[in-house]
């Protein structure tokens, strides 16, 4: 029972890093690049919900201040986009890298600014709501998590699989001049999967501050949610949610009969694990280069 | 303009092209080595830790500048370097031995853990890297006896030939010290890329396909070059934990890995330069920083003290304004320069326009 | 016995039979064409004699040795250069570097040898360089010696390529499309230089190349393929005479096949 219990906070703390890591994997799907600042989106994404919906704050009800927080977000997002990330299109992958590692320090000291560096709570509607039943306790917020990721993923799979948009930014990904050339406007999908990913990492960042209170160091998080989208295969989304549930549920099972060091550790290991024995993660998309 | 008539091979195999350059670096090293009688203690203190930074930007620079391999787990070479230094010593192993076996050390566990990692391809083994340094992280803390834990341990303090190096004891030893161990490395740093290894390693970063075509085994290229990154990351650590005297796993945080890249990136890639204008930058912005605080609120009233993070927050501007504007780096902008000084009044505005090439996909790799 | 022998090769990739069925075998000494239409699987023919691809079937057999046996940075030290059809040098290394990174398989020093920049490096470095200096000259490139590659022009760019693959020293050169894109001057200076290969280095040429003025000029025999199978074989009026090949890749008559 206890184990249950274990595997259900697990599969819940889990869905929070595959919503990080569908963020990475969205814009890594698009342009191949990878936004290190993820983590801090998420965590920018939670205080701008915050700000709008605390009762000390702006006081708007909690549903509007999440789609406002999306919104803000979304806008973060492309404005990175448009301002900054534009600016080394053609540059090597790793100044991609750098840049967001750096963008990423600026949006804490942003929220670290506003907000300060003492933890805060966000006011929701599921704190501390609990359903019993079987000698299980499970959070309201632990199923909404779970709910709202599934239903995510789901939606972000059918826009990369089904929309005209979504497959033209994935042709965009294999060949950005062949699909420059052939008339996708490369730039402007671009603009719109980093807003897009702002807006799914304010969703993560909130489910987040729904199990605990928020500070702007949270966006390390980001750290283990690349480490599930790693283990998923950096190109696919429900590789991603696995990856991150793999974790979320290792970590506390880990924690429970091993010592703490070592349950930090196993994230990190079972990706080392699947990067050692499958090189491209276990979706893999990694081919050879054509000479 | 300098033209350089080569009368022999030797010339270009010579590390100076010409006596000119040569004097230069002669000089700088002269005012290098007579630094400690200039200026005063605080400032001679920070003098060493610019070297010990540049000591680990040459470390990095080697797999990220030179080999094309990006870490963002330096830090964790750092960590080992330190500890097995100390644990060394504390065991009576003498410094002139336990400093070389803790590059040592270090840098067969980089050759190692590259063996699997070099396998990947580039935004990859930026992760796992990463995974390296929180498992490092973590053993550091586990070992406790050799780590001292949480709690953290004493630098032993350094003595040879009965002369004390101690940082606190002996600052101007432990300066020239820390001098002559970077002069050394950056000679064989130099060495190294004058012969066919420090070939190998750029053929491995640009183009792998031809490298392997000419006979260049890449995978053990690549572990060779990550263990020499990380022997030397691991040099610097031992320099660093006597530096700053007890420490513990907190000294090697993520954001030393992130400055370390900041080091190389600014200083400009590719470089062995570069790792010094880096490590220049890296340890002159904060004390820049306190200056024109304390200008600013002697003068205006200003209190800049009240903003926590703000030090952080100008190294992240700075990185953002060099990687799009000037990604050859603080070296490479310098150079460019020189070729205007040079051929001055020739210079043609789209000279040094940057060559915009299109990003191939990594999936193709 | 011949120099390399191909024998019922195939890789297939997912579905796509790149190569099917190649077979074909080239004599020490001869300048050997491979001609074929686009996606016909040349390059790729190429890529399994260096060891890239793994291939789903066949033999390779250079020099009495078993090719599939051997890793793809040991095909270099066997005696096989190579170029590539979209160039692959190192953009950021001059061109006396790319060529000396061409001699690699000749470097006799270690790394720690190399650190510490003994004499004995300092010789090898001499010797490198003087190899390098008469690929220089062979191939005329003095004027670009210390130039950087990414600078350089696409007709220089594709000589240097050739360069890097001679200062290997080998005993077998595969040339992809070695006068694409280049001008009909340059691709006389090919002409002559495949030529002065085989008759003053004495190396034999395997080549792919779509330029028929070229392949009739220096070649002793050609291969035609189409969809990874070979098509016909013989010189080069012998195969172009050929009723199948002529279907296959000479269909429109105004080809540069004169
Ligand atoms: N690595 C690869 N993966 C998938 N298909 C490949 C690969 N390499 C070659 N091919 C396919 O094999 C066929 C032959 O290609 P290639 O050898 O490059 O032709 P060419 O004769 O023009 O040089 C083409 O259809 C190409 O798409
Ligand atoms: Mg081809």
């Amino acid at each position: 029972m206890e184990f249950l219990q274990l595997i259900i906070g697990g599969l819940a703390n889990g869905c929070i890093y595959g919503l990080v890591a569908l963020g990475f994997v969205m814009i890594y799907k698009a342009s191949e690049g990878v936004n290190f600042a993820q983590g801090d989106m998420m965590m920018l994404g939670a205080f701008v919900a915050l700000g709008i919906g605390n009762t000390d704050q702006m006081g708007l009800p909690f549903g509007i201040a999440v789609i406002l927080a999306m919104a803000i977000m979304f806008a973060v997002g492309w404005g990175v986009e448009r301002v900054v990330v534009r600016q080394i299109f053609g540059q090597p992958q790793f100044a991609l890298v750098i840049l967001t590692i750096a963008m990423g320090f600026v949006f804490r000291f942003v929220a670290g600014s506003i907000w300060g560096y003492t933890p805060l709570v966000l006011e929701t509607p599921f704190a501390g709501q609990n359903f019993r039943g079987g000698g299980l306790v499970v959070g309201l917020a632990d199923l909404v998590t779970i709910g709202v990721t599934l239903a995510l993923t789901l939606a972000l799979w059918a826009f990369f699989a089904f929309t005209k948009i979504g497959l033209a930014a994935q042709a965009a990904s294999q060949n950005q001049m062949a699909a420059y050339i052939v008339g996708v406007p490369v730039m402007r999908i671009n603009s719109l999967i980093w807003g897009l990913s702002g807006a799914v990492a304010t969703v993560a960042g909130v489910l987040y501050a729904t199990k605990g209170a928020i500070d702007p160091n949270i966006g390390l998080l980001g750290i283990k949610a690349f480490a599930a989208a790693v283990i998923g295969g950096m190109g696919s989304l429900p590789g991603a949610l696995l990856g991150g549930l793999i974790i979320g549920v290792i970590e506390p099972v880990a924690g429970r009969y091993a010592p703490g060091e070592l349950a930090k550790m196993s994230p990190y290991i079972i990706m080392l694990v699947v990067l050692v024995l499958r090189p491209g993660g276990l979706f893999s998309q990694i081919q050879m280069k054509k000479v | 303009m300098r033209y350089v008539f080569k009368t022999t091979y030797d010339r270009d195999i010579d590390l100076h092209q010409h006596g000119w350059s040569r004097a230069k670096v002669a000089v700088l090293a002269g005012l290098m080595i007579v630094l400690p009688f200039l200026v005063g203690e605080y400032y001679l203190a920070e003098a060493t830790n610019t070297l010990i930074w540049a000591l680990a930007g040459m470390g990095l620079m080697i797999a990220v500048g030179h080999t094309g391999q990006v870490s963002l787990g330096h830090a964790a070479f750092l960590a080992i370097g330190a500890y097995a230094n100390s644990a060394l010593m504390n065991v009576g192993v003498p410094f002139l031995i336990s400093f070389p076996l803790a590059g040592l050390i270090t840098g067969l566990f980089g050759a190692v853990i590259a063996i699997p990692a070099v396998r990947m391809s580039g935004i990859y083994l930026a992760i796992a890297t990463l995974a390296v340094f929180v498992i490092v992280e973590e053993m550091v803390i586990l070992l406790e006896p050799i780590t001292g834990g949480v709690g953290g341990i004493m630098a032993p303090s350094i003595q040879f030939f009965g002369i004390s190096f101690d940082r606190y004891g002996a600052l101007e030893n432990f300066y020239w010290l820390c001098l002559a161990i970077v002069i050394l490395v950056t000679w064989g740093y130099a060495n190294l890329m004058r012969s066919p290894t420090g070939r190998s390693f750029l053929a491995v970063r640009d183009s792998e396909v031809s490298a392997r075509a000419l006979g260049i085994n890449v995978t053990r290229t690549k572990s060779l070059a990550f263990g020499l990154s990380t022997g030397v990351t691991g040099l610097a650590g031992a320099l660093m934990g006597h530096y700053i005297g007890f420490y513990n796993y907190e000294l090697f945080s993520i954001f030393i890995s992130i400055n370390l890249l900041l080091v190389v990136t600014i200083g400009g890639l590719g470089f062995i330069q570069g790792a010094f204008l880096g490590a220049i930058l890296i340890t002159a912005v904060p004390q820049v920083i306190a200056i024109l605080r304390d200008g600013l609120n002697a003068n205006f009233g200003i209190n800049l003290g009240s903003i926590p993070g703000l030090d952080t927050m100008i190294f992240a501007a700075i990185l953002i304004l060099f990687i799009i504007f000037e990604p050859a780096g603080l070296y490479g902008r310098w150079l460019k320069i020189r070729t205007w000084f040079d051929i001055f009044p020739l210079a043609r505005r789209d000279m040094f326009r940057r060559q915009k090439s299109y990003l191939k996909t990594e999936r193709m790799k | 016995m011949s120099l390399l022998e191909v024998n019922d090769l195939a890789v297939h990739f997912g579905g796509v039979k790149a190569v099917d069925g190649m077979s074909f075998s080239v004599e020490p000494g001869e300048v050997f064409a491979i001609i074929g239409p686009n996606g016909a699987g040349k390059s790729t023919i190429f890529n399994l004699i260096s060891r890239i691809y793994e291939p789903t079937r066949g033999t390779i057999r250079f020099d009495g040795k078993d090719l599939t046996a051997q890793k793809s940075h040991d095909i270099a030290r066997l005696g096989i250069a190579r170029t590539f059809q979209n160039i692959e040098l190192f953009d950021h290394s001059t061109v006396l570097a790319n060529l000396l990174m061409g001699q690699h398989t000749h470097r006799s020093t270690n790394f720690v040898q190399d650190i510490l920049f003994l004499g004995k490096v300092r010789r090898a470095e001499r010797e490198h360089r003087h190899r390098v200096e008469e690929v220089i000259e062979f191939l005329e490139l003095e004027a670009y010696r210390n130039k950087m590659i990414a600078g350089l022009p696409y007709g220089v760019r594709k000589v240097v390529e050739i360069g890097r693959a001679l200062a290997l020293g080998p005993k077998l050169i595969l040339l992809d499309e070695p006068a694409s894109g280049l001008s009909v001057e340059e691709t006389q200076d090919v002409a002559f230089w495949i030529e002065d290969m085989r008759r003053d280095m004495g190396l034999t040429v395997l080549m792919v190349e779509h330029d028929m003025s070229l392949v009739n000029q220096v070649s002793d025999r050609v291969l035609a393929v189409a969809n990874g199978r070979p098509l016909a074989m013989g010189t080069p009026q012998e195969v172009q005479a050929d009723p199948h090949v002529q279907a296959a890749y000479l269909g429109t008559p105004e080809e540069d096949a004169a």
